[in-house]
C-alpha cells in the first residue's frame, strides 16, 4: 500500500522544481506573460521541457513518449502550478490521451510523435456558447461529404487555442442527444480559425476555434462516429483532474506566500501571524489544500486504472477545489492588506489563477450535482 | 500509488472476513449471549489490543494489519474490539510504555478482558484547552500521595473502577508542564466524590470528581514523579490515521440521504431540492477526503515516519461533519425538526433532534476546532505561538 509517490517520482518532482526555480521564477513568468501580445508561452522553455520528457511523460514509448502514467504527470503539474508556469501542458496531455485512447494505430502514429516531442501543441475543444457541460452543449455540426466531414460551429473557452497545432474537437453527428464525435482538426485547415481572448489570468491562454465549413477527412475521426460521448466525457474528466492537480501546487504556493508574509509583517508590535484572526484562516486553507490534494491524487489514480468510481472521484476533487482555491486566493489577498491589492505583489497572480480554475471543466455546482447524482440522489 | 495489499496482508484480510462470515449475525440477531461469545473469541484471537506487544497479551499486529482489521470490522458494523474504551485507547498504551512490571501485570489483562472501565481525570474547571495549567494538588506523605482538588468533564466516572489521574506534585516548577504526575487511582478510594453532570441533550455521561484527602499508594504512580505530562500526552499523541472512523460517518450520511428521499415538504421530495443535494454531496466529499487523507497519513506511517499534527486536518473535518450532518437533517425535516418525543408529526421519535445535540462530545472532547487550528498553524505552518 502506498498512497503516495515512488522514489523516482519524487526525484522527478525535485528536478522539475529546480528547473522551474532556475528558469521560471515569478519575475520571469511576469516578463513572459506581461510582454505586449504575449503568446503565454516561452518557446525555448517549452522545447526544453519536451526534451526532458515532461511533455510526453505519459505518452506511449513507441510514439516518442516516456510511457509512464498520469500519476507521474500529476507530479509535474503540481510544480508548474506552484510556479504559475505558462505552458500548454494540460491541453497537450488531454489531446495526446484522446488520440492514444480513442484513436487508431495510424492516427496515433500520425499525431503522437509531434505532441510527445513538443513540436506540436494540442488541445481539446468542447464548450460552446451555451457553456453547458453535457452533450446538449455540443452544437457544432459535422456533415458527411464523401470521405470528408464538413464542420461548422464555434468552440469557445478553448485552452491554448491560439497556440495549438492540433484540436481534438467534440462535434454533433446527429440529432440524437448523445450523437457526438471526436474529430482532430489541424491548424491551417481551410475554414478553421483560432484566436485568443483577453484572460484575467495572464499565465493562461484561452481562445476560440471558429469552424466555417471546415473540411477534414473521415480519417480524422477518433473512434466511432456519433458514439463518442463516453470518450468525450472521459476527456472532460481528465481535464478536470489535471486542472485540479495543477491547482494543488498553486493553492499551496498561495498559502505559503501568505504564511511567510504573516511571519514578517508587524502590526500592533507583533508579527500578524501570531493573531488567531490571521492564523485560523491560514489553517483552514491548509486543511482545504491537503484535502483536495488527497481527492485529486485518488482521482488521477482512478483514471489511470479505469476504476469504477473514477467519475465520482474526479467530481469530488474538482468540486472541492473549485470552492476552496478561489477562497484561498481571496483570503491570501485580504491577509496581505493593501499590498495584496497591488500589481507588484505576487499573491494577486494566484487569486487570478484560482478564478481561471473555478469553471474550468466544470465548477463546484456542476460537480457537486454530479456527485449527488452518482450517489443515487 | 499502489493500493495492493501484500500476500500476507491479503491473507490476514481473508482471515478476518472469514471470521466475520462465520461468526457475525445481522444486527438484530445480536443477543447478549452472542456478545459474550464474540468477546471471548476476539480476545482469544488477540484482536483486542491488536497493536500491543505480544508479551503483554496484545496481538503484535502491524500498522497495516490494524487498519485492515478495523476497516473490515467497521464495514460489517461489528461490535467494538474490546469494551474497555479508555483503557484500550490510552491508559493501556501508557502503562505498557511507562508502567512497572507489577502495574502491567495488574492492569493490562483486565483492560484486554474488559473487566471494568477506566475514566480519565485530566480536565479541571480552570484547565480545559490549557490542560497543562492543571492545579489538582498532590503531596507525598510516607508511602502515599494525598490528593486534594477537582476534576471535571470526566466521562463515565460513575461507572468506572479506575481512573488515570493527572495531579500537580510540584507547585513551584518553572514550566507548567513540569511538576505534573500521573496516578492510577481506584474510584472506591475514600474521599472521592463523583457528581454526574446533565448535558444539554438530557443525558448524564460525564461528571465532576472531587478529591478530599484521597490517599493513593506511591506504587500507583505511573512513570516518574513530575513526568506525568510526558506519560499521558505521549500516549494521547499515538495518533491514528482515523480511517475506520469514516465508516460511522458514511453510515450517517446514508441515513441523511434516506431521510431526504423520504421527506416531502411543500410538495417536493427533499432529495430533489438543489440546495439539499449540494450539501449532501459536499458532506460526502468531505468524508471521502477524510478517508483519503487517512490513507496518506497511513502511507507516511508505513514508511516509518511519525505522524505529526497533520491529523488535526481530519479532526477539523470530523468536527464540521458531526455538527453539519445534524444541521442538514434538521433542515431537511423543517418544522418537525423542532419536536422530540413520540407525538405525531415527530419523525423517528425526534432522533435527529437529539442527534443534533450530541456533537460536543466529539467536537469539544478531542480538542476544540479552534485549538486544532492553532495546532496546524503553529506546528504545520510554523506561525508564531500566541
Amino acid at each position: 500500500m502506498n498512497f503516495g509517490f515512488t522514489e523516482e517520482q519524487e526525484l522527478l518532482r525535485a528536478e522539475v522544481r529546480k528547473f522551474l526555480d532556475q528558469n521560471a521564477s515569478l519575475d520571469r513568468v511576469r516578463e513572459i506573460v506581461e510582454a505586449p501580445d504575449s503568446p503565454r508561452i516561452e518557446p525555448a522553455l517549452w522545447a526544453r521541457m519536451a526534451e526532458l520528457g515532461w511533455v510526453g511523460l505519459n505518452m506511449p514509448e513507441e510514439h516518442g513518449g516516456v510511457g509512464l502514467d498520469l500519476e507521474t504527470t500529476l507530479v509535474v503539474l503540481e510544480e508548474t502550478g506552484r510556479s504559475l508556469f505558462p505552458s500548454p501542458l494540460i491541453s497537450t496531455v488531454i489531446a495526446g490521451k484522446a488520440i492514444e485512447r480513442f484513436g487508431s494505430a495510424e492516427q496515433q502514429a500520425r499525431w503522437l510523435p509531434g505532441l510527445a516531442d513538443g513540436s506540436k501543441i494540442g488541445t481539446f475543444a468542447f464548450l460552446e456558447r451555451s457553456d453547458a457541460m453535457g452533450p446538449e452543449g455540443v452544437e457544432t455540426l459535422a456533415k458527411h461529404d464523401g470521405d470528408e466531414l464538413i464542420l461548422s460551429g464555434e468552440k469557445l473557452f478553448v485552452s491554448d487555442a491560439a497556440l495549438a497545432d492540433l484540436f481534438v474537437v467534440a462535434v454533433r453527428s446527429g440529432s440524437d442527444a448523445q450523437s457526438i464525435s471526436l474529430v482532430v482538426v489541424e491548424k491551417g485547415t481551410s475554414g478553421a480559425a483560432a484566436s485568443s481572448f483577453d484572460v484575467m489570468d495572464l499565465t493562461k491562454s484561452v481562445g476560440k476555434l471558429s469552424l466555417e465549413d471546415a473540411r477534414v477527412g473521415v480519417d480524422c475521426v477518433l473512434g466511432t462516429q456519433g458514439a463518442a460521448w463516453p470518450a468525450t466525457q472521459w476527456l472532460l474528466d481528465l481535464g478536470a483532474a489535471l486542472v485540479t492537480a495543477e491547482a494543488v501546487g498553486s493553492a499551496e504556493a498561495a498559502l505559503s506566500i501568505t504564511t511567510e508574509f504573516a511571519k514578517e509583517r508587524v502590526q500592533f508590535g507583533e508579527q500578524i501571524g501570531k493573531f488567531q484572526g490571521v492564523k485560523h484562516p491560514l489553517a483552514e486553507i491548509y486543511v482545504d489544500v491537503e484535502s483536495f490534494r488527497s481527492l485529486v491524487y485518488y482521482a488521477i489514480w482512478a483514471l489511470d486504472q479505469d476504476a469504477d468510481d473514477a467519475q465520482v472521484a474526479v467530481s469530488r476533487a474538482k468540486a472541492y477545489c473549485s470552492d476552496a482555491f478561489p477562497q484561498a486566493g481571496i483570503m491570501g489577498v485580504q491577509l496581505h492588506g493593501g499590498v495584496g491589492y497591488t500589481w507588484e505583489y505576487d499573491i494577486q497572480m494566484y487569486l487570478k489563477r484560482s478564478k481561471w480554475v473555478r469553471p474550468m471543466f466544470g465548477d463546484a455546482d456542476y460537480h457537486y450535482e454530479r456527485v449527488a447524482r452518482l450517489g443515487d440522489l | 500509488m499502489d493500493f495492493q495489499l501484500s500476500e500476507e496482508e491479503e491473507a490476514f484480510r481473508n482471515e478476518v472476513r472469514g471470521f466475520l462470515d462465520d461468526n457475525l449475525p445481522e444486527s438484530h440477531e445480536r443477543t447478549p449471549e452472542f456478545l459474550a461469545n464474540w468477546s471471548k473469541q476476539i480476545r482469544e484471537r488477540r484482536w483486542v489490543g491488536f497493536s500491543w506487544p505480544k508479551d503483554v497479551g496484545g496481538g503484535g499486529g502491524s500498522i497495516m494489519e490494524q487498519v485492515i482489521l478495523k476497516d473490515e470490522m467497521a464495514q460489517r458494523k461489528a461490535p467494538s474490539l474490546g469494551s474497555c474504551f479508555m483503557g484500550l485507547a490510552w491508559v493501556g498504551p501508557a502503562i505498557i510504555q511507562y508502567g512497572t512490571e507489577a502495574q502491567k501485570q495488574k492492569y493490562v489483562p483486565d483492560i484486554l478482558d474488559g473487566k471494568y472501565q477506566w475514566c480519565t481525570g485530566y480536565s479541571e474547571p480552570d484547565s480545559g484547552s490549557d490542560l497543562a495549567s492543571l492545579k489538582c494538588k498532590c503531596e507525598r506523605d510516607g508511602d502515599d500521595y494525598v490528593v486534594n482538588g477537582q476534576k471535571i468533564w470526566t466521562s463515565i466516572a460513575m461507572w468506572s473502577k479506575m481512573m488515570i489521574l493527572l495531579v500537580r506534585t510540584d507547585q513551584a516548577s518553572e514550566s507548567k508542564h513540569d511538576g505534573i504526575t500521573c496516578l492510577l487511582v481506584p474510584m472506591d478510594t475514600k474521599g472521592i466524590d463523583v457528581r454526574p453532570i446533565k448535558n444539554m441533550s438530557g443525558g448524564e455521561m460525564f461528571a465532576e470528581v472531587f478529591f478530599d484527602n484521597v490517599r493513593v499508594p506511591v506504587e500507583n504512580r505511573l512513570g516518574e514523579e513530575g513526568q506525568g505530562w510526558k506519560v499521558t500526552i505521549s500516549a494521547l499523541a499515538s495518533e491514528r490515521s482515523s480511517i475506520a472512523e469514516v465508516h460511522g460517518l458514511i453510515r450517517k450520511i446514508d441515513e441523511v440521504k434516506d431521510l431526504a428521499r423520504g421527506t416531502i415538504r411543500a410538495g417536493r421530495v427533499m432529495s430533489e431540492d438543489p440546495g439539499i443535494r449540494r450539501r449532501i454531496a459536499q458532506a460526502e466529499t468531505k468524508i471521502e477526503a477524510m478517508r483519503l487523507n487517512g490513507m496518506r497519513f497511513l502511507t507516511k506511517q508505513l514508511k516509518g515516519e511519525p505522524l505529526g499534527s497533520e491529523t488535526s486536518i481530519n479532526k477539523l473535518h470530523r468536527a464540521d461533519l458531526e455538527v453539519g450532518l445534524g444541521e442538514l437533517a434538521l433542515e431537511i425535516l423543517g418544522s418537525s425538526a423542532t419536536l422530540m418525543g413520540g407525538s405525531e408529526p415527530t419523525v423517528d421519535g425526534g432522533a435527529w433532534a437529539k442527534y443534533s445535540l450530541n456533537w460536543p462530545e466529539v467536537v469539544i472532547g478531542g480538542g476544540t476546532p479552534n485549538i486544532q487550528k492553532n495546532i496546524i498553524s503553529e506546528r504545520m505552518l510554523g506561525l508564531p505561538k500566541d
